[in-house]
């Protein structure tokens, strides 16, 4: 579908059949707006995820945070930030994929631009002139993707390795993986090292987020059930489900009042 | 979150508030709606002035407890936090809870104050939503995409004191409805344990 949708704009000829799968999907699209997401938490899987959360737990305990914390000491400052900034950079052409998918173009543009100036001017990405010109990063995935399509969330999922999720957004994530144009497209050196540059771009958003990440995971009295609140009301928020701009103005609203 | 589209979002919250002013009796609700901005105006002032003090830590908690007291509904927000078990509390086990739960809640919140440093928070607008009064403001930190950071606030008590913030759509009273909860139950549903509990944590 990605591939397609160039031949359409710069083709000579316009393909009817093309135009009109297009022009099927636009349809598709209006028609069908995600459904809202429930009220009360929906975790049937509830038993599989309390046991996945232990396993994440004992992941970051002897290994992530062990290893943020080396990364964030011997690496300096700007060093994380370069690591951080090529690793965003690499993930700019999957979003462009997703914003085309989700008949976004604004920020496919945006997305596009970003990725000229900072592989460029940035040197490969290892600095961010884009945002300081005003081209943020129009951030999106694949289960944003599934969202537009009129997909609704799902159960929640807490995924090994990967932490809290849904069934829609982990169809995401294995998708986003499994679907990156810069490793189906780099060769073999380059695409580890895209790799490499991810991983430390891990590590340094754990170092960075340490004091938020610890108190949620070792300090709340039901680890789990915080990263599923924070988690959900989050990416609630983010795909414009919640607060201003949504239907539903005033949804998660608590009225300490009226109880 | 792009820039682009919170300017977008802002925009049409914009537009809303202005039409809810326009629309609806003129007088009281636009003054409460410039109090409850300027009661997030004066809040956000104090907390700047803490965090760019340059005390210590512990002394930053005591300021903190301070500010929450007079500018937080905390009557109102511990008695959410605690959810339905508040209804089969005596007074005396309220108020006990109540003054345990806000050295708790300043010291948990206080501690994320810290990321604050060095940044400013600006209130952007504010609109009247049923029953209360959601201030927006947008945090500016070191190194980070600005983001969003609602409030909000009601004159129930009698006066003008906020009762929620909420973080990038993360709900404070939501959040600790959820973590009282589950220390309550640790607690076997014992009012007294936890709020003992609640001293020390």
């Amino acid at each position: 579908m990605a591939m397609k949708f160039p031949s359409i704009i710069d083709g000579a000829r316009p393909n009817r059949g093309l135009l009109a799968v297009a022009g099927a999907m636009a349809l598709a699209l209006s028609a069908c707006a995600a459904p809202p997401p429930p009220a009360q938490i929906h975790d049937p899987l509830e038993g599989l995820n309390r046991g996945t959360h232990a396993l994440n737990r004992g992941l970051d305990r002897y290994l992530l945070r062990p290893a943020s914390r080396g990364y964030g000491t011997i690496l300096p400052q700007p060093v994380r930030t370069g690591v951080s900034n090529v690793a965003g950079n690499l993930d700019l052409p999957g979003d462009m994929v997703n914003g085309v998918l989700q008949a976004d173009p604004a920020g496919t543009v945006q997305n596009f631009f970003r990725f000229v100036v900072n592989t460029t001017v940035g040197i490969g990405g290892l600095f961010d002139p884009a945002t300081a010109i005003g081209i943020p990063h129009d951030q999106t995935d694949f289960g944003e993707t599934l969202h537009v399509w009129g997909f609704g969330e799902g159960p929640y999922l807490e995924m090994p390795g990967f932490g809290p999720s849904t069934v829609r957004d982990g169809v995401g994530i294995v998708t986003d993986l499994v679907m990156n144009p810069m490793s189906i497209t780099l060769p073999s050196p380059e695409s580890d090292w895209a790799t490499a540059f991810k991983l430390g771009s891990k590590l340094g958003d754990r170092d960075r987020y340490s004091d938020t990440i610890d108190s949620i995971l070792y300090d709340s009295a039901d680890s789990y059930a915080q990263a599923r609140l924070l988690y959900l009301q989050n990416r609630r928020f983010e795909l414009g489900q919640t607060g201003a701009g949504s239907a539903a103005d005033d949804d998660g609203f608590i009225d300490p009042y009226e109880e | 979150m792009s820039r682009m589209e919170f300017t977008r979002r802002g925009f049409g919250t914009a537009l809303m508030a202005g039409v809810a002013v326009t629309a609806l009796p003129r007088g009281a609700m636009a003054l409460d709606l410039a109090s409850a901005r300027s009661l997030i105006d004066s809040a956000i002032a104090d907390v700047n002035a803490v965090i760019n003090s340059g005390k210590a830590e512990a002394a930053m908690f005591t300021e903190f407890e301070r500010i929450f007291a007079k500018y937080a509904d905390v009557a109102a927000i511990a008695r959410s936090a605690l959810g339905p078990a508040a209804r089969q509390a005596s007074a005396a086990q309220m108020k006990a809870f109540t003054a345990a739960y806000q050295g708790y809640i300043s010291r948990k919140y206080g501690r994320r104050f810290r990321e604050f440093i060095g940044g400013r928070i600006e209130v952007v607008d504010a609109k009247p939503l049923k029953s209360y009064f959601e201030v927006m403001s947008v945090a500016h930190l070191r190194g980070e995409a600005p983001f969003d950071l609602r409030w909000h606030v009601s004159n129930k008590s009698g006066r003008d004191l906020f009762f929620n913030i909420i973080i990038e759509g993360v709900n404070m009273l939501a959040s600790e409805r959820e973590e009282i909860g589950a220390m309550l139950k640790q607690q076997k549903g014992d009012i007294g344990a936890l709020t003992t509990a609640l001293k020390s944590a």
